[in-house]
């Protein structure tokens, strides 16, 4: 891909030394720069998320029936900090983040973090289920591809592969509640319970996945198997298989290492969709009704916790590369 | 998206210039080697027969459009297709919860999600390509800044953000499509950038300078042909992007005002009616999956094309 170096696949001991130097300086400051780097991120879409919401104007409106006095209107002004100038509001908002404060839920009248909190783990399990999937199917999937390359089995991953990076997940949602639910009766519609209840919602937010990862190990494997260090493994007498798992599977890892990382995001993001599709009491719902409920704290507080599990999460890929493959350029 | 993001996003990013093989005999013939690749890939050529139907279809909605897709017919609520016993003479793809016809609303829904799909592609495309322009020709400071906001875009899920701004904004069309159009131009910028990285240290970037050309006519005259065929794949597979994330938007009742049909917003409505009237969601969901995958057939042949050696 990317990188075109055409290197003999580093025995387990060469690597280990690249490693041992690496650690020393330069992983260490490759890693301080990329910390550095997240809390920048995290501290701008704290900033603009904090701007943006404030650019709809007074919440106090909402919260209060019409008929509530200018009095009254004032008062609960003054009791959420909302009649100080718009600086010490932020400065107090950053300020409560620090300390794990993350705001008041409108709608909910809870801390927005406590909620967030509840309604994790459904989201986690979510998410978990849909990965297991998504690395089940695409991982047979993309090596059966690129080893028979150009057979049926290929050209049908392949297909697959396209028409499930081409179907928005609650369309896929609602095919699969429509034929293992309303016609076949086999799966729940939705709502969260038992392992029944995963299955469906569990496809639905790991095909997209599936299809990312499945047409990135085959190609990154393809690549790999017309590599030298192949033939030479070839040659010396080890078979196809071994080849392939042993050469060729653990250098064509690396990129779909880092596509994995990245799906956890787009995980995330589709999990507002699919826990919409199946009533899933996750994070993802939590968002929507936020959002209807126009609950801009709770809104503000999911959108920066997102952040932080996403930007961690590209974080830890970043590292684990710069890790597993000494090749990566550091600067 | 993802992918370019990972193809570009590996940290040795300013070597990884996509090699490519002398292009200059192939665009002189651009148009007509093209012609010749897309007459033997049949699926290509499904697929682009599906997209020209589907455009058409958007451009001549009001002729073709069996009934005004806003009129309502509560006596015939929730009539099947027309096949399926019990449908309603005329309404080919049966009527929603409030008797209006549903191939109808197809129809018009092509509409909005073509034009926010295109709108929103050429903004980010137009966005995305003068900042990889210039990233890329000037480098420097510029090229820093931009790379490193693009780096915090991309680690952002976009699809929340999207959401909070819309709701903040009051959903309107154009507000789904500039959210979506500032949402897109990282890949744009990304492979961009890099493709001018190695054309502005080629020879005849050099000559053109040596002759007295500035950097505008560079750009223009230089730059700009080279980068059109990387241009037009991202382009392409983008717009599928934009269609699913308006029908996104429009699904959980945040894109475009409820009155317009959308498919998205059929698929949240027919949701509600899965078990009686299948056929609403059905057919809104296959419009959109029609549509998207015959343009990432075609954009998947575009960039087949234009580089072979890239992806397989």
């Amino acid at each position: 891909m990317a990188t075109t170096v055409t290197t003999q696949a580093p025995a387990a001991g060469v690597r280990r030394r690249l490693g041992a130097r690496l650690a020393g300086g330069e992983l260490q400051q490759f890693i301080l720069r990329r910390i550095g780097q997240t809390i920048l991120v995290l501290f701008c879409v704290a900033t603009i998320t904090f701007f943006l919401v404030r650019l709809t104007g007074d919440p106090v409106q909402a919260m209060l029936p019409p008929t509530a006095t200018l009095d009254q209107e004032n008062a609960l002004r003054a009791q959420l900090g909302l009649n100080q100038p718009l600086i010490i509001q932020y400065l107090s908002y950053l300020g409560g983040i620090l300390h794990g404060d993350f705001g008041q839920s409108l709608f909910f009248h809870q801390p927005a973090f406590d909620l967030i909190l509840d309604r994790l783990p459904a989201t986690i399990e979510l998410a978990s289920g849909a990965m297991v999937f998504a690395l089940i199917v695409a991982i047979p999937a993309g090596i059966i591809a690129a080893v028979k390359r150009g057979s049926a089995a290929d050209s049908s991953v392949v297909a697959t592969v396209l028409v499930g990076q081409s179907t928005p997940a609650f369309f896929v949602g609602i095919i699969l509640i429509l034929v293992f639910a309303v016609n076949l009766h086999w799966l729940p519609a939705g709502g969260m319970g038992g392992f029944n209840h995963l299955i469906l919602p569990a496809i639905t937010l790991g095909l997209y996945s599936m299809a990312m990862i499945a047409r990135l190990l085959r190609s990154s494997l393809i690549d790999q198997l017309g590599e030298d260090y192949i033939r030479t493994a070839r040659s010396k007498g080890l078979s196809r298989w071994q080849v392939i798992r042993d050469h060729g599977l653990q250098n064509a890892a690396l990129p779909v290492i880092t596509i994995i990382g990245l799906e956890i995001g787009s995980l995330l993001g589709g999990a507002i969709l699919t826990e919409q599709v199946f009533s899933w009491p996750g994070v993802g719902r939590l968002t929507v009704e936020a959002i209807t409920n126009r609950d801009f704290p709770l809104m503000q507080a999911i959108v920066l916790f997102l952040s932080v599990i996403f930007v961690v999460a590209n974080l830890v890929v970043d590292i684990a590369y710069a890790f597993l493959d000494p090749r990566v350029r550091l600067s | 998206m993802t992918i370019d993001s990972v193809v570009a996003g590996t940290p040795d990013e300013t070597e990884t210039t996509i090699a490519l093989p002398s292009t200059a005999p192939r665009q002189q013939s651009g148009w007509r080697s093209f012609l010749k690749a897309l007459r033997k890939n049949v699926v290509a050529q499904i697929a682009l027969g599906i997209l020209v139907l589907v455009v058409l279809v958007g451009i001549f909605a009001p002729l073709i459009s069996p009934f005004d897709p806003a009129a309502q017919d509560l006596i015939h609520r929730l009539k099947p297709p027309i096949w399926v016993p019990g449908a309603l003479p005329g309404h080919i793809l049966g009527t929603d919860d409030l008797g209006r016809d549903v191939l109808s609303r197809i129809i018009y829904g092509t509409r909005v999600s073509l034009l926010v799909g295109v709108a929103a592609t050429v903004l980010s495309g137009v966005i995305g390509t003068v900042i990889g322009v210039v990233c890329g020709f000037y480098r420097g400071k510029i090229d820093a800044l931009f790379m490193r906001l693009a780096d915090i875009q991309l680690a952002f899920p976009t699809i929340l953000l999207a959401l909070v701004v819309v709701v903040v904004l009051a959903p309107s069309l154009w507000v789904v499509i500039v959210v979506l159009g500032l949402n897109g131009w990282m890949s744009y910028a990304r492979v961009i950038r890099s493709e001018v990285l190695s054309l502005r240290s080629r020879d005849f970037v050099t000559a053109a300078r040596a002759i007295g050309d500035n950097d505008v006519q560079i750009m223009f005259r230089h730059i700009r042909p080279n980068i059109l065929a990387p241009l037009a794949t991202i382009g392409t597979l983008q717009v599928a992007a934009m269609i699913v994330a308006e029908a996104s938007l429009s699904y959980l009742g945040l894109g475009v005002p409820p009155t317009i049909p959308t498919w998205g917003g059929m698929l949240a409505e027919g949701q509600l009616y899965i078990a009686t009237a299948w056929w609403i969601a059905v057919f809104s969901g296959l419009a959109i999956v029609l549509t998207t995958l015959s343009i990432n057939v075609t954009g998947d042949m575009l960039r087949d094309f234009a580089d072979p050696k890239a992806y397989r």
